[in-house]
């Protein structure tokens, strides 16, 4: 191909890719190392609200922002370095906990909170997603050829429903006494509360996680089946090599680009987990990196906003993912040059 | 269905209707408002439409939308419906006008209760007010002989009785659930306690007895309560009690109606509306208005048309329409039993809530970090210390704290 006739194929998409994700993020970087402000004056301000009957009148000093002539409120950016990056990391509390060999303390800050939980939560459904697709896959894969159709729809059906509402139908099933958690109230004749405790909802996300992914990973899968060698499976069997064996020496093996590529695609998704964090309302117990960034970004009632530390967060974020995905990387590299 | 009853309840719709209809202005310039979405916001913006031209949002999520919309020029919207708190970001970007002229000309109607007055100015116009208070079931009170709790450690006795009794799954309810809800359940607590949250120079000042007291009155209620109360809101409770499931709430105003709601509450007639328990100092509750602010960026013309509006919708007939959706500030409104709670509540003396900038900050990281104590992760002091950390955090970057 000629270079013009690339260059017009692949110009679109490179100046949408600038336009939307690289001047965005540049934009963040830089957000996340100043600090937008609006400049205060004291002010006696007397106010008066409603009672029930009568007003009632107080008088307090107030910070109230300096507006210009248009009517607009003055702000001041200040370049700050790298004080929001300590601002969420919190570094020195978090050696003073760890130097104390104190895990609650550890755990007390939001930032290494937040990251245990992403971690687990990757690293755990990470190998589930991965078994329950290929399970998924294989089950696909001998399935008779006329109930195949309705068996693939059926498993991609958690992969259709939208994350959130999942998570709420999660939620609901197992809330208060929901359905399932009546279920095993009744089951082991003892009073269950599923969102009364870290872990149990901890379990409920990565199990509804699973539930969600792994038919996007089992629909990868078996496209890897068809194109496995039969003449290999043919000769396994003649050789007398049991299905696990089979599966073991020839179908992993065969697949093993795929599951590198669904691991990948894990990793990123799943480190900005987050609408199991909203879905569950799980924020008094347990919280993700992602969720961290979106509460610094809204405005509390006052109108308030930490977009600076919302920024640091979203890039010690995104560095997070990076380093995960180290590994995998190295692999995908070495196989590629190995190829040639 | 008939085609009789059909035809009959057309009737009824088109007279109810046609009761309304009796809006003095007819409004010729295009209005729109943001609001709230709950009950009192439909009664009342439903009254502003039949005056022609105007359009209602009432929308969950106005409180992100409004400062931005009003800062417009023009305004987006020319009627905002606000509440203490929301109130707050408008006034300080200057996009909401002083009313007192449009006040004189239109507001015969008005007590002065309801002029929300900012260094002098009548800033915006109050229609209802809400606080959280006490509801009870009196039915189960009496048959354990316990009287009407006033003070939180009577709240708590009570609630003692009530489970050694076993009546119902839990003798408490309450709105936990971590962010907004939990913060306020503070709020409520440490006004009961006599505390004030921010010191001189925007610095916070919640780190001191009264706070650890009302952590520990909280901590106390979390053991009669479901143990899932981090998620539990304002509709969660309203649930439990209509299910008959707890016997006891600190709650909202506005959740009162819902209690004698036949076609949802399985308890109709036994919920008693009582005034807000006492803190060892006041009333834990804090008082809450909702009201009406008018764009700075519009026209003259449009802000009397608005203004006009906005009185028709929080006139007498409106609220002789809508008399238990609401504690309205508004003539000719009788408070029905569902207000006793709330009355009793102001007249024991509640605070109003105190709404400003650096409260909008105290409110987000009491919120988020009151859990760690109740789960008990971390004992009173360390948590309100940690408390006072997040908040320095955050009014730095604000701006709020040198």
């Amino acid at each position: 191909m000629k270079f013009k006739t690339f260059a017009a194929f692949i110009g679109p998409s490179v100046f949408m890719m600038l336009l939307f994700i690289a001047f965005p993020l540049v934009s963040v970087f830089q957000q996340s190392f100043y600090i937008t402000q609006p400049i205060y004056d004291l002010v006696e301000v007397e106010t008066c609200t409603p009672g029930f009957l009568t007003q009632t009148c107080v008088t307090e000093t107030q910070s109230v922002p300096k507006l210009d002539e248009e009517g607009a409120i003055i702000t001041q950016t200040e370049f700050v370095g790298l004080q929001s990056y300590r601002n969420v990391l919190e570094l020195g509390r978090a050696w003073d906990a760890v130097s104390s060999g104190s895990w609650a303390a550890f755990q007390a800050i939001d930032f290494w909170k937040a990251l245990r939980f992403t971690l687990s939560f990757t690293l755990i459904t990470l190998p589930l997603v991965i078994g329950a697709g290929l399970a998924i896959a294989v089950m696909i894969n001998s399935a008779a050829k006329s109930v195949r159709g309705p068996v693939i729809f059926i498993s991609l059906l958690p992969f259709i429903i939208t994350p959130v509402i999942g998570a709420l139908a999660i939620n609901w099933l197992f809330r208060g006494d929901g359905i399932l958690t009546a279920a095993m109230e009744w089951y082991l004749q003892r009073d269950i509360a599923m969102f009364a405790q870290a872990w149990t909802i901890e379990i409920l996300m990565m199990f509804y996680r699973v539930w969600h992914v792994a038919p996007f990973a089992a629909i990868v899968f078996y496209a890897g089946l068809q194109t496995v060698n039969q003449d290999s499976l043919e000769s396994a069997i003649i050789d007398g090599a049991s299905r696990w064996q089979r599966l073991k020496y020839i179908v992993i093996p065969h697949l093993m680009p795929l599951i590198v590529f669904i691991s990948m695609i894990h990793l990123m998704d799943s480190y900005r987990v987050f609408e199991e964090i909203v879905g569950f309302s799980s924020q008094g117990h347990v919280i993700s990196l992602q969720w961290l960034t979106y509460d610094f970004l809204v405005p509390d009632q006052a109108g308030n906003r930490s977009i600076s530390r919302a920024s640091a967060s979203a890039m010690l974020t995104m560095i997070g993912i990076a380093l995960l995905l180290v590994p995998l990387l190295r692999r995908t590299w070495r196989d590629h040059q190995g190829g040639h | 269905m008939k085609l009789k009853t059909l035809l009959a309840a057309g009737v009824v719709a088109m007279s109810s209707t046609a009761a309304f209809a009796g809006c003095a202005v007819e409004n010729s310039v295009p209005l729109k408002s943001l609001s709230a979405g709950f009950e009192a916001w439909k009664a009342v913006t439903d009254a502003m439409g039949e005056c022609g031209n105007f359009q209602a949002s009432l929308d969950q999520e106005f409180r992100e939308k409004q400062p931005e919309a009003f800062a417009a020029k023009p305004s987006l919207y020319q009627i905002g419906g606000v509440a203490n708190a929301t109130m707050i970001p408008l006034l300080n970007a200057g996009s909401i006008r002083p009313l007192d002229d449009l006040v004189a000309k239109y507001g015969q109607n008005l007590t002065p209760n309801q002029l929300i007055k900012v260094d002098g100015k009548v800033m915006a116009i109050a229609m209802m007010v809400n606080a959280q208070h006490m509801m009870y079931r009196s039915d189960i009170l009496a048959d354990l002989g316990i009287a009407e709790p006033t003070t939180w450690g009577e709240v708590l006795a009570a609630a003692e009785k009530i489970k050694a009794a076993g009546v119902v799954d839990y003798p408490l309810g309450g709105t936990f659930k971590t962010g907004w809800n939990l913060g306020e359940e503070f709020v409520n607590m440490y006004l009961g306690e006599g505390g004030s949250f921010i010191g001189e120079g925007n610095m916070p000042a919640i780190n001191n007895p009264q706070g650890v007291a009302a952590l520990e009155t909280m901590k106390a209620m979390t053991a009669y309560m479901d143990p899932e109360y981090l998620v539990s809101d304002s509709t969660y409770v309203q649930q439990q009690f209509q299910q008959g499931k707890i016997a006891m709430a600190n709650l909202w105003a506005s959740r009162a109606a819902a209690m004698d709601d036949e076609a949802e509450s399985q308890v109709v007639g036994k919920v008693v509306m009582a005034a807000a328990p006492n803190g060892s100092a006041a009333p834990a509750s804090s008082l809450w208005w909702d009201g009406m602010v008018f764009a700075s960026n519009m026209t003259d013309e449009e802000a009397d048309a608005a203004f006009q509006v906005a009185m028709e919708g929080i006139d007498a007939e409106m609220v002789s329409a809508n008399n238990d959706a609401a504690v309205w500030l508004i003539k000719g409104y009788t408070p029905g039993k569902l207000a006793a709670g709330a009355a009793a509540t102001a007249a024991n003396g509640a605070a109003p809530y105190p709404a400003s900038g650096p409260m909008g900050i105290m409110h987000t990281v009491l919120g988020n970090g009151i859990a760690d104590y109740l789960n008990g992760t971390k004992d009173a002091s360390t948590t309100l210390a940690d408390i006072e950390a997040a908040y320095m955090t955050a009014a730095k970057e604000a701006g709020l704290v040198k």
